[in-house]
């Protein structure tokens, strides 16, 4: 099936053209990260995790997501869906390829990785991550490409795969509790040691997601004519609001335990993130942005005429995904390493390498995406033409 | 000369059987001569059931600020450690270092504060933890708690992760952002230098205590301000002193049972 991906047309390939000009200078820029060490990142002492793990963080959300598609699928049988779950499947696949990338780029001495296998402390939780996140990629990869050679055959899905597609389900929202467990299990963290951490991570994931399944599908539906059906932007249109709604809920009940108990180490972090702390106030508009777009998606995902409306849905969403992107990457992990052990401030920024860097994984996440969907497109359309 | 299929498998058979032999001998050979023997501390070690410290902040103010800003005890052990002198703040390495009253308590800041606490200066260090966060991170077990109490860093194992960075709670562990070789203003042969990549931290100077000396700190302070003794033995003389002056301890709260004591 993968030859499906070597023939295209002229604007496919200047698309992947443009990734690779991407993928080239993230991957130039980390070999100079090899060389050099992360010091030519914006990370210290007091903030020793940024850029790379925020976007992990994010994408991770991305992943589980796939899981709002083939849920409601597969267990109460939503036919709606039936052109959507491969897409869902295949964006998390992309999704935990750039998680896996961004991990490794983290790590100050990568070769030694097989370490984490080689002495597997049970007591980590960043084993259990590892396990979590390749299996669910296994099992994504497995489900996706059985399914589609199903179709590419014209036979019925074996009956094998059953049990794997409703493990994969369960397996979704672990990969993401297991996530926020890495952070909310530390003492001395104000802002990750609280347990509404995981239930944020999945509702954020499953407004974000959906949201960002949404802009592909209007944007297949432009560049590729495949229509996954009015009836399923609507269902994932739902999906998003409910969820997006619980993610900023969430984020107000802890602002209100902060401030109501008036605990200076629960207040700090948020104080920084949003108004300023020592005088320190650097990641302030892009909270406030995340805010202002929250309110934005919500009022577009709310009025039932802009809802219904493709434009204005696909507006709410990219709201949604940037709110989400801003307040669960970089205001997570700043946030988090902000006020440091001393109670003081010391400010992070990433770096252009450390941007480019990750601006190559998303390229390489966008060209993984891209030859998955033109594949699922390929398919359908040969299916479509043996139908008629 | 052209092969046949059959005699193709034939000669990779004969090949894989013949190496896969060979190995195998190999194996069986060697097993032989791999002698485990347990690792014994030296008959002048320093042997304790569980490593602390108490640190006399008041003998430390009364010694003076130029004793003080030129603090012997950090000296000593940044030299003994190899740990590079690095200018930029956000990619320096410390192993021990002063900082004020309200950094290292900030839980106990007050207005009211007495001005004479705000004046003492404090010595921070790992506190070699009875319930460390950090040893409960690691992926690798490259940091682990020795049984004698000392949080060890095997410097060979760690990845780079940095989870133990984020799960101590007093941010006593450092990170190679960069070489460190180049900073080094001396070299002490006898101790291991680190790579860019690896994280580090105050290791109780084990290799020290192996060879039945004080930590490098305790020996070089002259107003004798940090005591290094064993807690768990009731007659210690850290365990005197704890028993009779009232000591702090940071982040108390967190559960983590710090091994350093500080006295004000």
């Amino acid at each position: 099936m993968l030859e499906l991906a070597l023939r295209g047309s002229k604007k496919y390939w200047l698309w992947l053209g443009f990734l690779s000009i991407f993928i080239v200078i993230g991957f130039a820029f980390y070999i100079k990260q090899l060389t050099v060490g992360l010091g030519i990142t914006g990370l210290s002492r007091d903030v020793s995790w940024g850029f790379y793990i925020a976007n992990f963080t994010f994408l991770v959300g991305v992943a589980a997501s796939a899981v709002t598609i083939v849920l409601p699928y597969y267990w109460h049988n939503h036919k709606i869906y039936g052109r959507m779950t491969l897409l869902g499947e295949f964006l998390a696949v992309s999704a935990l390829i750039m998680c896996l990338l961004l991990v490794i780029i983290d790590l100050g001495y990568p070769s030694r990785v097989f370490n984490v296998l080689l002495y597997p402390n049970p007591s980590s939780i960043l084993v259990y991550d590892v396990i979590v996140l390749n299996g669910y990629l296994l099992l994504n990869l497995i489900c996706g490409w059985t399914v589609l050679h199903s179709y590419y055959k014209g036979t019925s899905s074996p009956s094998w795969l059953k049990p794997i597609i409703f493990l994969a389900i369960i397996w979704a929202p672990l990969i993401h509790i297991v996530t926020a467990f890495i952070y909310q299990g530390l003492p001395g963290r104000h802002y990750w040691l609280t347990a509404i951490m995981a239930p944020k991570f999945l509702v954020s994931a499953f407004s974000s997601g959906p949201a960002f399944l949404i802009i592909l599908a209007s944007i297949l539906k432009k560049v590729a004519n495949f229509d996954i059906g009015e009836r399923a932007f609507q269902s994932l249109a739902k999906t998003v609001t409910y969820f997006f709604i619980a993610f900023w809920a969430f984020y107000l009940f802890e602002v209100f335990t902060a401030f109501y108990s008036g605990i200076p180490g629960h207040k700090a972090p948020i104080l920084y993130l949003f108004v300023g702390f020592h005088g320190h106030a650097e990641w302030a508009p892009f909270l406030w942005t995340a805010v202002i777009l929250a309110i934005v998606g919500l009022v577009l995902l709310l009025i039932p005429k802009t809802r219904k409306n493709e434009t204005t849905l696909v507006l709410a969403s990219l709201a949604v995904f940037f709110s989400v992107y801003i307040e669960k990457s970089i205001g997570l992990l700043v946030g988090g390493f902000t006020p440091n052990p001393f109670e003081g401030v010391t400010t992070y920024t990433p770096t252009f390498p450390e941007v480019m860097i990750t601006l190559g994984v998303w390229a390489t996440g966008f060209l993984v995406l891209t030859i998955l969907y033109k594949i699922v497109l390929e398919v359908e359309k040969r299916r479509i033409l043996i139908h008629s | 000369m052209a092969l046949n299929r059959r005699d193709f498998f034939r000669i990779l058979g004969i090949g894989v059987i013949s190496s896969v032999g060979v190995a195998g001998l190999g194996r069986i050979s060697s097993r032989a001569e791999i002698e485990v023997v347990e690792h014994k501390a030296s008959p002048q070690a320093l042997i304790g059931k569980r490593w602390g410290m108490v640190i006399d902040m008041k003998k430390c103010l009364e010694a003076g600020e130029e004793c003080i800003n030129n603090c012997k005890a950090i000296k000593a052990c940044h030299i003994t450690h190899n740990v590079p002198s690095i200018p930029d703040k956000k990619k320096e390495i410390k192993w021990i270092w002063m900082d004020n009253f309200i950094h290292t308590f900030p839980e106990l800041e007050d207005i009211r504060l007495k001005e004479h606490l705000k004046k003492f200066p404090f010595l921070l260090l790992c506190n070699h933890c009875d319930n460390p966060p950090c040893v409960r991170v690691c992926p690798t077990k490259a940091t682990y708690k020795r049984k004698d109490g000392i949080v060890m860093m095997d410097f060979h194992r760690c990845i780079g992760c940095r989870f133990c960075m984020a799960g101590c709670p007093y941010g006593a562990r450092s990170f190679n952002w960069i070489d460190p070789r180049p900073y080094l203003t001396s070299i002490n042969p006898e101790f291991p230098s680190r790579k860019a990549g690896v994280v580090e931290k105050c290791l109780f100077c084990y290799q020290r205590l192996d060879e039945g000396k004080l930590p490098a700190c305790v020996e070089a302070c002259p107003s004798k301000a940090l005591i290094f003794g064993d807690l768990g033995d009731p007659n210690s003389e850290i365990m005197q002193i704890l028993k009779e002056r009232f000591a702090l301890r940071r982040k108390a709260e967190l559960g983590t049972q710090p091994s350093v004591y500080y006295l004000i």
